[in-house]
């Protein structure tokens, strides 16, 4: 596939894991501790698991796995929220799909969905006001998640339906802005990162001047990096470069997507229909001031939050997850106790657990080959049609 | 077709009735209903479509002398399997066709001749008489390419809203052949595993079908009767240890379902499985795995080191195994695990689905 597999050659793979090898043994702080570099978005750890990019690093670099997955840090009372308002009489709620499978406190919008609540998946916001031309009766709801990187969609599509005047839209807004979540976890205390993998597609949207101060007040390295596999070993490199020569700077590895000021129109799209939010509760993080955006009065007929009454209520995650220092680096996520145990795939306790980019589900779906426990002895196997118990990694 | 019914040559049961007729355009209960209306609709479509012997008399049950079935082997195989795939069309097939292949290769992959298949079908009022025709056509030639009878069967019509357009279930008999032993439990360590060509084109087909995503790519279903196939790898490769078709969860499931079965791990190369351009593309956008893709007309077999060569020389000289490729072998390491070496030359572990696969947000 042409433009796609150029990005996963595995020579040049093997290239870019030799020079980061070579600039690992001439950092000095790697002599008596690991490296730690966070990849902030999602989409990063997606791919460092598909294509089993950790087991190709030197054991020097441990990857934490950041906040930038939107269905993860969702919090449960948001979930709730989805599901109340799709539960309402005549309302079609049109969502991503990986966002039916997040459970709220009683249940996700998959179960709302098979006890009879017009819940539909799309693929652009623009379906759902397709949707809402298409059904005057009814009235759709979009369900806006995510970062800087859907937001102008999610924003040109309230302004689309204002230009035609269809009233029967509205927008459950959840979106998020990563930086004031980059901010809270540099501030943690215990936390360890020594350079950052930025998210290329919310830098598409914001350009690269807002993490000047991940530089300038942390003295932390932020590569702005693409998600192909090459692009990730490119960008953990320069990222090494910069520790190495005992630099901070912020650079942009995935210049042929990202313009340095950000991309103008989706800004400006953003700036009209939304606003910040005084705070904002992240699931796994807590409530971060100004890390959300609400919408502004002028749009208000199509604000789903001021249209139906939701319990609007802040659910905690249960005490023992501990996903909250997971997405810090602070602990891996096999060192939780619930990790394998009360908390799977199967039946998700924590944020990291629920969607497939979070680090949890990642471990334990794809786990780190190198560093497995037995599953079955031989003997001692689970024969045919039995599920296999927990899936278990050495620390 | 080779199976012969009971009453063959004792009566005149080839000396065909005269079959009823539907002649309005959709279906209504009526035709599920027990009177002429629903003689009629089974005479149009079914027994026109599927005449055989057995199946003629409209019994409540088709009769087979043992004897006839011990021509084939020494076990009977007997599976059961529903279709409710929407659309009911779709490039490459129908559910007729789909309801067809699918339990004949059900049975085929146990190392079973199929023979005989039910059809029961559950039709919402409202459905055009003209597509169930065309359904029951559609069944009736992908029977007599996969040399299967469908000798009895069963209609119901209900309410509007009660299931969608159209379900079918067959149900099949087939005889093993005997020797013939095939298991998910003996896979051994330095077996090869190998596939009979493109995953994932029929779990596109179907995404791109639904046309949510409005893609006018043209993605054709592998749907397709897999018993000669299967015939010829055991006929080059006796000591075949298991074959299962990658349906639903697709390739990455039935990996999964040998490594634990067999309690042995698995290594593939993410780099020797074949998936076309198209598909991995339409992957790429929605953010699919191509490995959990459901297939119609593909098998994983695993086979004995030494009997390797001659089963891919067989498997490629038939036309639904052109494409065979060996995609990676057995090891006592990491009992219960598939793990796959990518194409970038890292290593992860392919587990099994927790759910439906979802599309990514981002």
């Amino acid at each position: 596939m042409k433009y796609v597999d150029e990005f996963r050659d595995p020579e040049k793979a093997q290239t870019l894991v030799e020079k980061i090898r070579a600039l690992v043994d001439q950092i000095d702080a790697c002599k008596s501790r690991p490296l730690y570099i966070m990849e902030v978005c999602g989409g990063h750890t997606h791919a460092i698991f598909r294509y089993g990019i950790e087991s190709m690093l030197p054991e020097e670099i441990e990857l934490v796995h950041g906040p930038g997955c939107p269905v993860c840090v969702l919090p449960m009372g948001r979930v709730d929220d989805c599901v109340a308002i799709a539960e309402t009489p005549k309302v079609i709620f049109t969502t991503f799909g990986d966002a039916m499978r997040v459970p709220g406190s009683s249940k996700s919008l998959l179960e709302a969905k098979a006890g009879g609540a017009d819940v539909r998946m799309v693929y652009s916001p623009l379906d759902s006001l397709s949707l809402a031309r298409d059904n005057p009766d009814k009235e759709v709801v979009f369900f806006g998640l995510g970062f800087e990187t859907t937001m102008p969609s999610t924003a040109l599509t309230v302004l689309q339906a204002e230009a035609e005047g269809i009233e029967n839209f509205s927008l459950f807004c959840n979106h998020i802005t990563i930086i004031p979540a980059i901010k809270a976890i540099l501030d943690a205390p215990g936390v360890q990162i020594d350079g950052f993998l930025g998210p290329g597609h919310v830098s598409m949207v914001i350009g690269n001047a807002p993490y000047d101060f991940v530089a300038d007040q942390y003295d932390r390295p932020l590569v702005v990096t693409g998600f192909e596999p090459l692009d990730i070993l490119h960008g953990i490199w320069m990222v090494l470069e910069q520790l190495a020569s005992g630099e901070a700077r912020i650079e942009n590895q995935y210049s042929r997507v990202v313009p340095d000021e950000g991309n103008g129109p989706a800004l400006e799209a953003i700036a009209k229909v939304f606003e910040l939010r005084e705070f904002f509760e992240w699931r796994g993080l807590g409530s971060i001031d100004h890390s959300g955006v609400k919408m502004r009065e002028a749009y208000a007929k199509y604000d789903a939050e001021r249209k139906f009454s939701v319990p609007d209520l802040v659910i905690a995650d249960p005490k023992a997850c501990q996903c909250g220092e997971v997405l810090k680096g602070v602990i891996k996520p096999y060192d939780c106790k619930l990790f394998g145990n009360d908390c799977t795939p199967e039946t998700p306790m924590g944020a990291l657990m629920v969607s497939s980019e979070g680090a949890c589900a990642a471990y334990s779906r794809y786990g780190r080959v190198e560093k497995l426990v037995p599953l079955l002895g031989r003997g001692a196997g689970t024969g045919t049609g039995k599920a296999p118990q927990a899936e278990v990694e050495a620390p | 077709m080779s199976g012969e019914g009971e009453g063959k040559g004792a009566k005149g049961a080839a000396q065909r009735r005269k079959l009823g007729k539907v002649d309005i355009p959709t279906v209504t209960m009526a035709h599920g209903g027990g009177g002429k209306a629903m003689h009629d609709f089974i005479d149009d479509l079914f027994v026109d479509a599927f005449y055989n012997e057995p199946l003629a008399p409209l019994e409540d049950q088709a009769r087979f002398s043992i004897d006839a079935l011990a021509r084939y082997g020494d076990r009977l195989a007997f599976t059961t399997d529903s279709y409710v795939v929407s659309p009911l069309e779709f490039p490459g097939g129908d559910i007729g066709k789909l309801a067809i292949c699918g339990t004949v290769n059900d049975l085929a992959v146990g190392g079973a001749t199929p023979l005989y298949l039910s059809c029961a079908v559950i039709v919402e009022e409202g459905v055009s008489v003209d597509l169930m025709r065309k359904v029951a056509r559609s069944m009736a030639a992908t029977a007599v390419e996969a040399g299967v009878e469908v000798v009895t069967g069963d209609t119901k019509v209900v309410e509007r809203g009660a299931c969608d357009k159209l379900f079918i279930n067959t149900a099949g008999i087939g005889v093993i052949r005997a020797g013939v032993k095939l298991g998910v439990e003996l896979a051994q360590p330095d077996d090869l595993v190998i596939v009979n060509g493109v995953l994932g084109d029929h779990g596109a087909t179907i995404l791109n079908a639904r046309g949510d995503m409005k893609l006018d790519t043209e993605i054709f279903s592998d749907c397709a009767p897999l018993h000669g196939l299967i015939g010829a790898l055991l006929e080059a490769a006796p000591n075949t240890r298991f074959i299962r078709d990658a349906t639903r969860g697709g390739l990455a499931t039935v990996l999964n379902e040998i490594a634990r079965g067999s309690e042995v791990g698995i290594e593939i190369r993410e780099g020797q499985i074949p998936i076309r351009a198209v598909v991995r593309g339409f992957c790429e956008l929605l953010g699919l795995d191509p490995l959990y893709l459901a297939n119609e007309g593909k098998i994983v077999c695993v086979v004995a080191k030494d009997e390797a060569e001659a089963a891919l020389a067989a498997l490629r000289a038939h036309p639904y195994g052109k494409d065979s490729v060996a995609i990676g072998h057995v090891t006592d390491e990491r009992p219960g695990r598939v793990v796959m070496t990518t194409v970038l030359g890292g290593r992860r572990i392919v587990d099994t689905l927790v759910g439906e696969q979802l599309p990514r947000i981002c």
